[in-house]
């Protein structure tokens, strides 16, 4: 915020940054090859819906646009406690490739409808044999990764979080802040 | 290409800014008037006088974040204490991408939240336990994300910079009272055609002060109306801030739950209160009106549900 907007009292929303979406199919082969951890084929876009009707109108639209395509995937819409809504979309594991196109036009979607100030994430989930799960989170408005590894009902693995991010390090933009990796309790996918 | 449904309010901005030139004004006027005043006879004193009622503000402003708390008898409470208002917050900083400011409770009923602190890093957001049972989850975020607006907006700063001119005003004025120019003023009383000088000084002060007391009140009633829209942008959920607003503020009944038709028709020509426009108490009120802070954000309701073209 510059002295004008103070001056003001006024705050632009944060615009969301999308563009770092495309780098996640890489990662998970490095992942997959170097911590044993695969792409459980889910992934989900985590936003806060707007009040009224131009909202749902685009989220319909969404809806229609990804269940229209040849090799649709499934798509899920649900809500948490904290209001926030989770858009899950569900793919054959091996095709990240598809489900982050699939996630981007989602976000493209409601950036261009002008909800973009509304995405709080996007959460691609990772399992490995043994049953651990971890969670590649976006945050749209840092631009950065962070992983996220519930192992309970409030407990969270950080030492497999800290190895994920070792792993990804030259690979994804990882939050380097770790007061901002903020845990994502009940996700869908997780 | 992407279009953001955020629209500016110019009308707001132009009424803050010309307030915040008028409280500037003012302090010049305050500087200048006294030292032609009392500067040919105790040349600096006005100044210092002034200066250390600004230093005082800036005191506060430096501690405000203690001094609230302990005012409200706040404690800071961990995620581990109150973890769904810490996740309530922690979702809102992660959507501004703001610093997550330190979190307290009040322990009292009467429904209030309040946002403090020299900067967003600094900054400590407190609500009573009053309002955590009065309001629903959406509510309490829209609260919320008002509170943080005023974080983000730097409102403790702004208020205490415009509130300078007040507060050396006020101080010249006691000042005044007692006599100090008197002392310090050179030899005896000074007279300025017939009146002496600390008359002159205590009223003008007094005026000075008057004018900044107005002028403040209704810099805050705008900074209270930006944060509203900022933090309905935030949330994206104008209605639930509207239905906080309304059971905080207790003026549930000022909307009727009664039809229409029912009422009689002598009745209905008087639901406009009597006495409407300008009164003292919509003068020197902190916050605008429940009706203006409704009507600001259904406008920004309507303009987040207007249909995609």
């Amino acid at each position: 915020m510059g002295l004008w907007d103070t001056i003001t009292g006024r705050s632009r929303p944060k615009r969301a940054n999308l563009d770092a979406l495309f780098l996640v199919p890489s990662a998970a082969i490095t992942l997959q090859t170097a911590a044993g951890l695969n792409p459980t084929g889910d992934g989900s876009v985590c936003f806060r819906a707007a009040a009224g009707a131009g909202f749902h109108q685009t989220q319909d639209e969404i809806v229609a646009l990804l269940r229209g395509a040849a090799d649709a995937p499934e798509v899920q819409i649900s809500t948490d406690s904290y209001g926030f809504t989770w858009l899950q979309v569900h793919r054959d594991p091996d095709d990240t490739g598809g489900l982050c196109t699939d996630l981007h036009a989602v976000n493209t979607t409601l950036e261009s409808e002008g909800f973009g100030p509304g995405l709080l994430c996007s959460l691609i989930p990772f399992a490995d044999p043994s049953g651990r799960r971890v969670g590649l989170v976006y945050l749209y408005k840092k631009g950065t990764f962070y992983p996220f590894a519930p192992t309970g009902e409030q407990q969270r693995d950080n030492l497999l979080e800290l190895q994920v991010r070792d792993t990804l390090r030259d690979e994804l933009p990882i939050e380097p802040e770790l007061s901002g990796w903020l845990a994502l309790w009940g996700a869908p996918g997780l | 290409m992407a279009r953001s449904r955020f629209v500016g309010d110019a009308g707001l901005t132009a009424r803050m800014t010309t307030v915040m030139f008028l409280l500037g004004g003012l302090f010049v006027v305050l500087v200048v008037g006294l030292s032609l005043l009392v500067g040919m006879r105790a040349p600096g004193l006005g100044v210092l006088i002034g200066l250390g009622g600004i230093g005082v503000a800036v005191y506060q402003w430096a501690n405000s974040d203690k001094v609230a708390m302990r005012a409200m008898r706040a404690r800071e409470v961990t995620p581990e204490e109150a973890p769904e208002l810490h996740g309530v917050i922690d979702r809102l900083c992660a959507l501004a991408d703001m610093p997550k400011p330190r979190v307290g409770i009040a322990d009292t009923d009467v429904p209030n939240a309040f946002a403090t602190g020299r900067s967003p890093d600094r900054a400590v957001v407190c609500v009573t336990t009053g309002i955590l049972g009065m309001l629903t989850a959406e509510e309490m975020e829209g609260v919320l994300a008002h509170e943080l607006s005023h974080v983000a907006h730097r409102d403790v700063l702004v208020m205490t910079v415009a509130s300078s001119a007040g507060i050396a005003a006020g101080m010249l004025g006691q000042g005044a009272r007692f006599g100090a120019f008197g002392f310090f003023g050179g030899r005896g009383r000074g007279n300025v055609g017939g009146m002496p000088v600390w008359l002159f000084v205590l009223l003008f002060s007094l005026a000075v002060y008057a004018v900044s007391f107005v002028l403040l009140r209704l810099l805050s009633r705008y900074r209270e109306l930006a944060a509203d829209r900022a933090g309905a942008y935030l949330t994206m959920r104008p209605d639930a801030l509207a239905s906080a607003l309304t059971k905080i503020t207790g003026g549930i009944n000022q909307i009727p739950q009664r039809d229409l038709r029912q009422v009689s028709a002598a009745s209905a020509l008087c639901i406009v209160p009597a006495i409407g426009g300008i009164s003292l108490k919509t003068l020197t009120a902190t916050h605008p009106t429940l009706e203006q802070r409704l009507d600001q954000l259904a406008k920004i309701q309507a303009e987040l549900s207007r249909p995609s073209s």
